[in-house]
C-alpha cells in the first residue's frame, strides 16, 4: 500500500510539472500583455512588475481590432451554423435510417476531409476570386462551414446513433412526420451532443488559419490574420502583441475547457470515445 | 421515464401521447423516411466541394498557365511535372515535411503516451491540472508561433536565452542556427494536447478490475504501463499518429508567421512551397503539380486512417 501511495505521489508531481510546463507559455503571454513595451523585452525578464492596461486600451484604439474579432465571431457562428443546417438531417437520416449506402457516404465524406487543403489552394482561390468571394465573411463562411462539414456530420452521427430508436419509432407510427420527429422528438434528447458538436466547430473555425491568411486580405481577416500582422519586423511590439493575442485566445480557451470531454469523439470520428 | 428536458409545450404534450400511444401497440419499424433530401444536400455540396478543385488542380497541372502573363497557356504535357521533379527544392521540401510529421509526431505520441499514463492515478488538483494540459491545443497557430518565436526563443530578448545565459550556457539562435527544430517545438506543442486527450480518454476505458488484479498480483506501475496500459492504447495510438500525420503535413501558418520557410529553404515544407509557387510566384501550373503530390501522400495515410475508423463503424 505504502509504495503505491508513493508511487501516486511521484506520479502527481510530474503530472503538475508537466501541466506547469504546458501552460507556461500562455501565462507568460498573459503577464507579458499587462506589462510596458519597455518591461517586455527586459533582461532579465520581469516576474514582479505593476500592471498596466495601456496595451489592452491601444489595441482596442486600433479602430480595425473589432473588426478583426467581428469577422472572427460572425465566420465561426455562421460556419458553424450553416454546417449545422446541412449535417443534422444527414446525421439523423443516416444514423437512425441507415441504407446500404450509408457506410459508403460515411466514409467518403471523412475522406474528404483527407483532402490536404494546400492541394486545392490554387482553384479554390482562383474560385473566389472570379465569384468575387475573395476577402468576403460570405466566402470564408462557406470554406469553413463546408471543411468542417465531414466532421460534424460525423460527430452528430455518433450522438444520434445513442438515442433510443424506440421513441423515434413510436412516433413515427402514430403519423408523426420527419419533421416532427426531428424537432419535437429527437432534437431535446440530443441537444447536449449538438451543443457539443457546435463548440468544436466553433473552435476549429475560429483557430483555422490557412484559408483565412490565403483567402482573405483586410476587411474579412479574422483574428488569426490580424495577430498574423505582428510578425512583421517593423510592427514587433511585444506587448501589444501579448494583449492582442490574450483577447484573441480568450473565447475559445474558455469554450475548450467546457467541451474537452466530448472533443474526443469529434476530433478522431468516433474512433476513440 | 422519458428523457424530456425543457417545460412543455403543446407540441411537445402532443408529441408525448404520440410516443407513449405508440410504445403501448408496437407494430415494429415506424414506416419509411425518404433519406435521400436529407442526406443529398450535404452530399452534393461536398462532392462539389471535393470533385471540383481536385479536378482543377488535376487539369492545371497539365497546363501552361500564369497568373502574371496570360499569353502563356495551352497544354503542357508533363512538362510541370517534370519541371519539379528535376527541381530540387521538391526533395528539400518533401524532406522537411517528413521530418517535420516525424519529429512531431515522435514527441506528441511518446510524451502523450506518458503523460496519459501520468494522469490516469489519483493526485489533488487533476482536473485543474488536465485544463492547463490540454489549453495549448485551443491557441491558434498564428498566436502560438508568435509567442513562441519572440517572447521565449528570441535569442536577445527572449526568456530562454536568459535562461542560458544565466546557467553559463551559449545562447541558441533558435529561428537561425535550429530552424526546422524551433517549428518542430512549437508545433509539437500545439498538438501534445491532443495526443494525450485522446489516449488519455483511451486509457479511461480501461477496466478498473483489470487493474486491480494486476496491483493485487504485485505489478508495480512501471509493469502495469508496459503490460496493460501501452497495449490498451494501441488502437488509439494508431488514430493519433494518422490524424496527426494528415495535419502535421498541411502544417503551415506556423511556418508562414515565423520563418517564411527561411533561412533560405530550411523551414520550407510542401504546403509552403506550393503557396509561395501559387501565391508569390503566380505560378498556377507548377503549384498544381506540387499540390498533386501532396494530395497523392496524404491519400496513402488517409488509405490507412479510413481503413481503421471503418472497421469500427457499426451501420
Amino acid at each position: 500500500m505504502t509504495r503505491h501511495s508513493k508511487s501516486h505521489r511521484v506520479a502527481g508531481a510530474l503530472a503538475w510539472i508537466a501541466a506547469l510546463a504546458m501552460f507556461f507559455p500562455i501565462a507568460w503571454m498573459f503577464a507579458a500583455s499587462f506589462k510596458t513595451e519597455v518591461e517586455a523585452i527586459a533582461t532579465p525578464p520581469l516576474f514582479v512588475f505593476t500592471p498596466t492596461l495601456e496595451n489592452y486600451r491601444e489595441v482596442f484604439a486600433r479602430a480595425d481590432y473589432l473588426g478583426f474579432a467581428l469577422n472572427s465571431v460572425v465566420i465561426s457562428l455562421g460556419a458553424t451554423l450553416a454546417a449545422l443546417a446541412l449535417a443534422i438531417p444527414a446525421a439523423f437520416a443516416m444514423a437512425l435510417y441507415p441504407t446500404k449506402r450509408t457506410r459508403g457516404t460515411l466514409l467518403w465524406m471523412l475522406s474528404t476531409k483527407m483532402l490536404p487543403p494546400v492541394g486545392v489552394l490554387v482553384p479554390i482561390y482562383l474560385i473566389a476570386r472570379e465569384t468575387a468571394l475573395l476577402d468576403t465573411r460570405t466566402g470564408l463562411i462557406i470554406m469553413f462551414a463546408l471543411s468542417n462539414l465531414p466532421i460534424v456530420v460525423w460527430m452528430l452521427f455518433t450522438f444520434f446513433k445513442e438515442t433510443p430508436k424506440d421513441i423515434i419509432e413510436a412516433s413515427r407510427i402514430d403519423g408523426a412526420s420527419v419533421l416532427q420527429v426531428i424537432t419535437v422528438v429527437l432534437l431535446p434528447l440530443v441537444t447536449p451532443g449538438i451543443a457539443s458538436t457546435a463548440l468544436l466547430s466553433i473552435i476549429l473555425c475560429w483557430n483555422e488559419a490557412f484559408w483565412s491568411l490565403n483567402l482573405s486580405a483586410h476587411d474579412a481577416a479574422p483574428l488569426t490574420a490580424f495577430i498574423a500582422s505582428f510578425s512583421a519586423p517593423e510592427g514587433l511590439f511585444w506587448a501589444k502583441l501579448s494583449a492582442a493575442s490574450t483577447m484573441a485566445i480568450a473565447p475559445i480557451l474558455v469554450l475548450g475547457w467546457a467541451s474537452q470531454r466530448q472533443l474526443v469523439r469529434g476530433l478522431t470520428f468516433g474512433a476513440v470515445k | 421515464m422519458l428523457p424530456w428536458p425543457g417545460p412543455d409545450t403543446a407540441a411537445d404534450m402532443q408529441a408525448k401521447t404520440a410516443i407513449l400511444a405508440g410504445l403501448a401497440r408496437r407494430k415494429g419499424l415506424g414506416g419509411r423516411v425518404a433519406t435521400l433530401p436529407l442526406v443529398g444536400p450535404s452530399v452534393l455540396l461536398l462532392l462539389v466541394f471535393s470533385l471540383v478543385p481536385l479536378a482543377m488542380t488535376l487539369w492545371f497541372s497539365f497546363e501552361r498557365y500564369n497568373l502574371l502573363n496570360p499569353a502563356i497557356g495551352g497544354f503542357a504535357g508533363l512538362a510541370n511535372y517534370r519541371f519539379l521533379l528535376e527541381d530540387s527544392s521538391l526533395y528539400s521540401a518533401l524532406l522537411v515535411s517528413v521530418e517535420l510529421v516525424l519529429a512531431v509526431l515522435a514527441i506528441t505520441v511518446g510524451l502523450g503516451t506518458v503523460l496519459a499514463a501520468l494522469f490516469e492515478t489519483r493526485f489533488s488538483g487533476r482536473s485543474i491540472a488536465r485544463v492547463l494540459m490540454i489549453s495549448p491545443f485551443f491557441v491558434m497557430p498564428t498566436v502560438s508561433a508568435l509567442i513562441w518565436k519572440n517572447l521565449l526563443m528570441h535569442p536577445v530578448n527572449g526568456l530562454f536565452a536568459w535562461i542560458c545565459r544565466s546557467l553559463g550556457l551559449p545562447v541558441i539562435d533558435f529561428f537561425g542556427a535550429i530552424p526546422l527544430t524551433a517549428v518542430v517545438i512549437i508545433v509539437a506543442w500545439q498538438w501534445l494536447p491532443f495526443a494525450f486527450l485522446i489516449l488519455l480518454t483511451a486509457l479511461q476505458s480501461l477496466d478498473e478490475e483489470t487493474l486491480e488484479a494486476a496491483s493485487i498480483d504485485g505489478a508495480g506501475p512501471l509493469a502495469v504501463f508496459f503490460h496493460i496500459q501501452i497495449p490498451h492504447m494501441g488502437r488509439a495510438i494508431s488514430v493519433v499518429v494518422m490524424m496527426e500525420t494528415i495535419f502535421l503535413l498541411s502544417v503551415f501558418a506556423e511556418i508562414y508567421v515565423t520563418t517564411s520557410g527561411g533561412p533560405g529553404v530550411a523551414t520550407t515544407n510542401l504546403a509552403f512551397l506550393i503557396y509561395q509557387r501559387a501565391l508569390l510566384a503566380f505560378n498556377v501550373g507548377g503549384a498544381s503539380a506540387a499540390g498533386v503530390i501532396a494530395i497523392i501522400l496524404a491519400n496513402i495515410m488517409a488509405a490507412f486512417l479510413l481503413r481503421s475508423v471503418a472497421r469500427r463503424l457499426d451501420v
